[in-house]
């Protein structure tokens, strides 16, 4: 099995119904030992119950960046390989891609508010993921400007590869920005390294989001291929409806 | 070469004539400088602080809202369609089409700077910063923004998207040319390191810009 044979989307749509059961399963499943974990974990010296919302936040985070990463390989999919499915798979990641981005900046600034004192410091890790969210938001506007789904899928494969070279030049600016701003002093200079029981649960949470992520998206390409299939019979029932309509015009003439 | 330094002039005597519109921008620029105190209060200290971060956004917002002209015009009375068909490298001919949109666009941008500079009370130190920060980063907003415009064209969608999808990537132009100028200004930093990085980021721009507006003229055209 490679990923020409799942260029057929009829093929893609039999290999996701038996995967995709499984797959939520597993993630339900670790979820459920990654959060009993996390509650069980006790709590921080400094920070007390509140470092809690890092086992939901740092897996949002990561994902957030992942999911351009994905974007950005299905990007090449489609440019370079003209992959059927490639352009459905950046289309459905987005809005996916999105909401784990905000997420994290809402964890993000729930955890701020007891430690800064405020829901939003012009952290520069914060302002940047911020950014990130608004590339998502602007990628997602130039989809849905274009009805036709293969020349939205080059425009936003183009713009997709671009914010992939653009995005770790633009957490450089907002890094440099923020320490000429801003004195190092609002942080917790060098938190300690993560010890063994915040480190286990964080993992476990990082990839039952993962498998989330992969479950939601494998979802999410099976409704875009059909939601392409009853687009395209409601145009050809269109079409014939407009033909049929025309003959009857011309028997009455 | 004849075949672009062509096109530079054919783009810039479009852009100065009847319809062509880049001196719109200056007005555009001027208006926003004016409306700025209006917003701050007449303050001429605070002014003189915020002014080359005011002259900045006037200029980011006005190179951007010029962009729109980059490719439309042409793409309407179909010489977009030639250029693209031509023996000339694509890259090529989008690089000369961004050089010349800068030359007629941007420079004017940069020669108005030190009469606004005047309006916020900037010293001769701090406009001069200002004018050679823009110089070194205007080309890296047009190069950049080129992008947007060629996916816009071949979307047939313009204004609020374009700006939508420039905005972020011109994110760093805008850090470090107000960081350089504040930096000649008053700063703790030299004006040298934010300086060579805003001139980074205009030859990086100078790479990419070309290479991605030529990508999605190429597959958004039919």
């Amino acid at each position: 099995m490679t990923l020409t044979d799942l260029a057929n989307p009829t093929r893609f749509l039999a290999l996701t119904t038996r995967i995709l059961p499984w797959l939520a399963g597993a993630t339900a499943i670790l979820l459920a030992i990654g959060l009993y974990q996390s509650a069980m974990a006790p709590d921080d010296y400094q920070q007390g119950a509140t470092v809690k919302i890092m086992f939901i936040h740092v897996p949002n985070a990561w994902l957030s960046m992942f999911v351009w990463g994905v974007m950005s390989i299905a990007a090449l999919g489609t440019l370079v390989w003209r992959h059927p499915l490639a352009d459905v798979a950046a289309k459905s990641a987005a809005p996916i891609g999105a909401a784990f981005t905000f997420l994290a900046l809402v964890t993000g600034s729930l955890w701020g508010r007891p430690m800064w004192g405020t829901y939003w410091e012009w952290d520069a890790r914060l302002t940047s993921v911020l950014i990130l969210f608004l590339m998502y938001l602007g990628l997602m506007a130039l989809w849905r400007a274009v009805e036709d789904p293969s020349r939205a899928a080059r425009a936003a494969a183009v713009l997709t590869l671009v914010g992939a070279i653009n995005i770790p030049i633009i957490k450089f600016s907002v890094d440099w920005w923020n320490t000429l701003h801003q004195p190092a002093s609002v942080f917790r200079a060098g938190g300690p390294t993560l010890d063994k029981a915040f480190l286990w649960p964080l993992l476990v949470m990082a990839i039952a989001f993962s498998l989330l992520f992969i479950t939601l998206h494998l979802a999410a390409m099976r409704n875009e291929i059909l939601r392409r299939r009853v687009r395209s019979l409601q145009m050809m029932q269109a079409s014939r409806t407009a033909v049929i309509g025309e003959a009857k015009e011309m028997g009455a003439a | 070469m004849s075949a672009l330094s062509a096109l530079i002039r054919r783009d810039i005597r479009i852009a100065l004539r009847v319809g062509g519109g880049a001196l719109i921008g200056v007005l555009f620029f001027l208006t926003v400088t004016v409306l700025m105190p209006f917003a701050v209060g007449p303050d001429l200290a605070l002014l003189s602080r915020l002014g080359p971060a005011i002259l900045w956004l006037g200029a980011l917002l006005a190179s951007l809202l010029t962009l729109d002209r980059l490719f439309t015009a042409d793409h309407e009375d179909g010489s977009l369609d030639l250029i693209v068909m031509s023996r000339t490298p694509l890259e090529l001919a989008c690089a000369a089409k961004a050089l010349a949109h800068w030359l007629a666009a941007g420079l004017p941008l940069i020669v108005a700077t030190p009469v606004l500079g005047l309006l916020l009370n900037l010293d001769g130190t701090a406009t001069l910063a200002v004018a050679l920060t823009l110089l070194a980063g205007t080309p890296a907003l047009t190069f950049t923004g080129m992008i947007g415009a060629a996916l816009a064209v071949t979307l047939h969608r313009g204004g609020l998207l374009l700006a939508v999808l420039v905005l972020p990537l011109s994110i760093p132009v805008l850090i470090f040319g107000v960081a350089a100028s504040q930096a000649a200004i008053s700063g703790p930093v030299s004006f040298g390191t934010p300086f060579s990085i805003l001139c980074a980021l205009s030859l990086i721009s100078l790479v990419i810009g070309p290479f991605a507006a030529a990508a999605s003229l190429r597959h958004g055209l039919d």
